[in-house]
């Protein structure tokens, strides 16, 4: 029991662990530099990546409260990697800022929250692990702190986040009302489309939108996105995201199969609103992160898109999208923050001339927003492809239809940003060179490295659909 | 020198590849497909990376070869940018030769897209006039093209069904199969229409004028010269030979919108005083027919469609060139201010006398041979409407005519204009190799149509089997 326990459990005992050893160095007498201890905390994150892919192994813990397969582990790994990539593009923020420790441990602890959620095999497990990630996560928007628009986000985050709890909660207890279990595996035989189980499903997805920031549960995102910090902006719509995603899909997948009737045209409609309003919106942004906000939005809809498929293809799509997405949009935003915190400019129209003084970072911006937009050969071509394919495989060609079109709406703002890089002068002054320090050199050489790799090689999302079937 | 090389490698790997495919031919190897290579690629989709070429794909990629090494050849000043000019012209070029290679529909999706987004670039930063503008329209039309052939082969992959996987993209694959009439009917529009607006289709033609003359030089030749072509050859190798029965049904509504293209681009190109308009709203007449052809259905018509592509690819590459040199001396393109060049220019004035001819169908030069195969093939049709279709586009020639000699006579003959053009020079090396290749193709086609005929008409003889089938 015990060795089972730190053999599934592994990935959240090396988090903890690291929170750990950081509350440590917190109270030590030893005084550290910023530069010295995100050295430690990098090397510590790397290991940390490294070590999830040891020892593969599937089962249960605790009465199912717990479970782990060869997909949560994946998926870990996915959100490990993610939360790597953003603390190595952070270094030039965080170097300057006076509470690195306070930042990485709650940082990692709304990581063990999502890990938690993503393992959990009972709704209340999986609750508990939502609000781990929910909370400190609202903390660490707040972490300009000299900012108001910083605290205004925090606030914005913490109600809108606490109210979409309580519509989980509300949906939970009805499930539990309906059926008398709370367990994963004994749910399904009990949904039998009642209308109070399908008000309670409503509730869950409805939960479940807020975090995945669908329309018409989107309206904190812009606002957030945009007050907090430019790395917490990234942890938010990547990290923070595809956790609720690979959650939402493995729920909707196993515990709401039997409504799947149901949910399908929910999901359809939503899907269809979201990539709609997105792109519309983004149309006419000109504060870079508040962009890219409704671009996640818009992604948010494609990804639906796939799941609407309910197939075995429609979980891989998904799970892979968020891993092309990870790279693409950590990408971005690894440039933004670099510009961000260097040179103190967050409008898209600053980026006029980019690519005259800093082509470096001009091609990865560039290279990631291809792959956001779906150009090939970019990785978010497969992504924005296979998750198409597998929303087509129940014959909807409309919804397919509308999401081809929005990709073209898409492109539109996307290219603009490209334009002002690439074409444009600016008038005053344009941005002047960057150093970029090694950290999130590294860090933007790996995403450009996966958004080219990881759709030209096929073999990482075989594997992910080989273990993906259910 | 880089791309240059890189180029002239492609052209020679090209002729290679002609002379390969002739030996293969002539030793009696009648496979649709020749120099097949089949990989799997994304497993659980069936995705195959699965190549091959048969006469249209050959004569596809020499085109391209032609018109790549011709646009390196005439922006060798290039002194902006000049690496990532030619790494975005060779990257276009790879777009354009995997597209004509793939046998399997997500590839050539694949590479179909992958050629817009250099486009876009190339425009936006080396192009002149409107360039924003233009790009952007360009990248988002082409764009609406992409998404309309991907829904329709989104929609054809799930109509399909093969042993030991769900559903094929292979077209050869998918070309055995019978695919309801139903579906065919529903997804032979998008298809057809998504690659009709990279082909200029009636009334998606309007990227077309904007993108060609707000491009540099090389841009636009390779615009006109091969962009176009994905359109015609998306056209004919994944709508038509695909969804054979649809082709029938929607064959009129093709040559209609062709014929007005045709008649439209022509009166359209008589009112511009731009030389680079002249010659993209006659490119969007020239490509009427390679759409009427391919919607007459008929061997001849088709082999003729093909050529006229070939043909139009060297003919517009050449015209563009000429226009670019005429530009980059006077620095004007407007009809009004030009006069006079043959005297002090004769090498460019020639070439721009010659892609003119070439255009409204000399005898002895390409166009000629092509659009003649298309009217003759065209004719085959008894239908009282497809001859009416037919008379109509011959007529058009005299517009064409009226508008290729107007803008020769006025930029060429007559008193020279401006004196400040007595000081020009006339074309450098690179300039005069590069039109001595695109003319060397034209006359070659022009003077012995056999080889290009005895090229394509077997690869054409095998579609208008699969439309028999149809039929039957």
């Amino acid at each position: 029991m015990i060795a089972q326990f730190f053999l599934l459990a592994r990935q959240e005992l090396a988090l903890t662990l690291i929170i750990f050893v950081l509350l440590f160095i917190k109270v030590g007498s030893k005084e550290w530099t910023n530069a010295a201890l995100l050295n430690l905390v990098n090397a510590l994150l790397l290991l940390n990546f490294l070590f999830g892919f040891l020892l593969n192994d599937e089962g249960v813990l605790f009465n199912e409260m717990f479970r782990t397969g060869k997909l949560v582990v994946l998926e870990k790994n996915i959100l490990n990697l993610a939360t790597l990539l953003v603390s190595l593009i952070g270094w030039d923020w965080l170097k300057q800022h006076k509470h690195v420790v306070e930042f990485y441990v709650l940082l990692l602890s709304t990581l063990l929250g999502m890990f938690f959620m993503i393992s959990a095999g009972n709704l209340l497990m999986f609750y508990l692990g939502l609000e781990l990630s929910g909370i400190p996560l609202a903390a660490i928007v707040n972490f300009d702190l000299e900012k108001r628009h910083s605290s205004e986000a925090a606030m914005k985050f913490i109600i809108s986040s606490a109210f979409s709890s309580g519509l989980l909660l509300f949906g939970i207890s009805m499930v539990y009302g309906t059926t008398g279990t709370l367990v994963f595996s004994e749910l399904p035989p009990l949904l039998t489309g009642s209308a109070l189980q399908l008000f309670a499903m409503v509730l869950l997805m409805a939960g479940f939108a807020f975090k995945i920031s669908v329309v018409p549960f989107h309206l904190w995102t812009a606002d957030v996105y945009e007050g907090s910090p430019v790395i917490v902006t990234a942890y938010l719509s990547v990290v923070s995201k595809g956790a609720a995603v690979f959650v939402f899909v493995s729920v909707l997948y196993t515990v709401l199969r039997p409504l799947a009737e149901a949910w399908y045209s929910i999901v359809f409609l939503l899907s269809v609103l979201t990539m709609c309003v997105g792109n519309l919106f983004a149309l006419r942004q000109t504060n870079f992160k508040r962009l890219l906000a409704f671009s996640s939005i818009a992604q948010a809809g494609f990804i639906l898109v796939g799941i609407s498929g309910s197939s075995p293809a429609g979980m891989a799509s998904a799970v892979y999208f968020i891993l092309v997405y990870v790279f693409s949009n950590l990408g971005a935003f690894g440039v933004i923050a670099i510009v961000s915190a260097l040179a103190g400019r967050e409008n898209s129209t600053d980026y006029k001339g980019f690519y005259k003084t800093n082509p470096f970072l001009a091609w990865v911006l560039a290279l990631a927003l291809f792959s956001l937009a779906g150009i090939p050969p970019a990785a978010g071509f497969f992504g924005k492809f296979f998750l198409l394919i597998a929303g087509a495989g129940k014959g909807n060609y409309i919804l397919i239809t509308i999401a081809a079109l929005n990709m073209i709406v898409s492109l539109y703002y996307y290219l603009k940003i490209v334009k002002y890089m690439f074409i444009d002068r600016h008038e005053q002054e344009p941005i002047a060179k960057l150093p970029v320090h090694l950290y999130p050199k590294i860090a933007l050489v790996v995403c450009i490295a996966g958004i080219i790799v990881l759709g030209l090689i096929s073999h990482v999302y075989e594997y992910i659909f080989s273990v993906s079937i259910l | 020198m880089v791309a240059f090389a890189g180029a002239a490698v492609q052209l020679l790997l090209a002729l290679f590849l002609l002379l390969a495919y002739w030996q293969q031919r002539s030793s009696g190897n009648m496979a649709a497909m020749l120099f097949q290579e089949d990989y799997t690629w994304y497993y659980s989709f069936n995705i195959h990376y699965h190549i091959g070429v048969d006469g249209i794909a050959v004569s596809m990629i020499l085109l391209t070869a032609f018109v790549v090494l011709a646009g390196v050849l005439v922006s060798w000043d290039t002194d902006n940018m000049s690496k990532e000019f030619f790494f975005l012209l060779l990257f276009l070029s790879a777009g354009a030769y995997g597209f004509f290679i793939s046998l399997d529909v997500f590839m050539l999706f694949f590479f179909l897209e992958l050629a817009v987004i250099p486009k876009f670039l190339l425009i936006g930063i080396w192009g002149s006039g409107k360039k924003e503008y233009s790009a952007m329209k360009l990248a988002l039309m082409l764009m609406a093209g992409s998404a309309l052939v991907f829904t329709g082969l989104v929609g054809l992959y799930f109509n399909t069904t093969v042993t030991n996987a769900a559903h094929s993209f292979d077209i050869l694959q998918i070309a055995k199969m019978d695919i309801p009439l139903k579906v065919q009917l529903l997804f032979f529009p998008f298809v057809f229409i998504g690659f009709g607006i990279f082909g200029a289709l009636f009334p998606f033609h309007t990227w077309v004028p904007d993108g060609h003359s707000a491009a540099p030089t090389a841009a636009s030749m390779f615009l006109a010269g091969i962009s176009m072509k994905l359109g015609g050859y998306g056209c004919l190798r994944v709508a038509t030979y695909l969804m054979p029965d649809a082709a029938h049904v929607y064959a009129p509504y093709i040559i209609a919108l062709a014929t007005i293209a045709i008649i439209y681009g022509a009166f359209a190109t008589m009112m511009q005083k731009d030389l680079k308009y002249i010659n993209a709203y006659s490119s969007v007449s020239h490509c009427g027919f390679v759409l009427l052809g391919i919607g007459m259905l008929t061997k001849t018509s088709i082999t003729g469609a093909v050529m006229q592509m070939v043909s139009h690819g060297l003919m517009t590459a050449l015209f563009f060139a000429a226009i670019g040199m005429l530009y980059s001396r006077t620095h004007t393109r407007m009809l009004d201010k030009l006069g006079g060049l043959l005297k002090i220019m004769p090498f460019i004035s020639s070439v721009f006398v010659l892609a003119g001819l070439c255009s409204l169908g000399l005898p002895g030069l390409s166009g000629f041979v092509a659009e003649m195969t298309v009217f003759m093939g065209a004719w085959q049709n008894p239908d009282g409407l497809y001859r009416l279709a037919t008379i109509l586009a011959c007529a058009s020639i005299v517009v064409t005519a009226v508008y290729i000699l107007r803008a020769v006579a006025q930029t060429v003959m007559g008193p020279v204009t401006d004196s400040h053009y007595n000081n020009l020079s006339d074309a450098k090396w690179n300039e005069r190799l590069a039109a001595f290749l695109l003319l060397l193709g034209i006359v070659a086609i022009g003077v012995a149509p056999f080889w290009l005929n005895r090229l394509v008409t077997p690869a054409a003889e095998i579609i208008i089997q699969q439309l028999g089938r149809a039929v039957n």
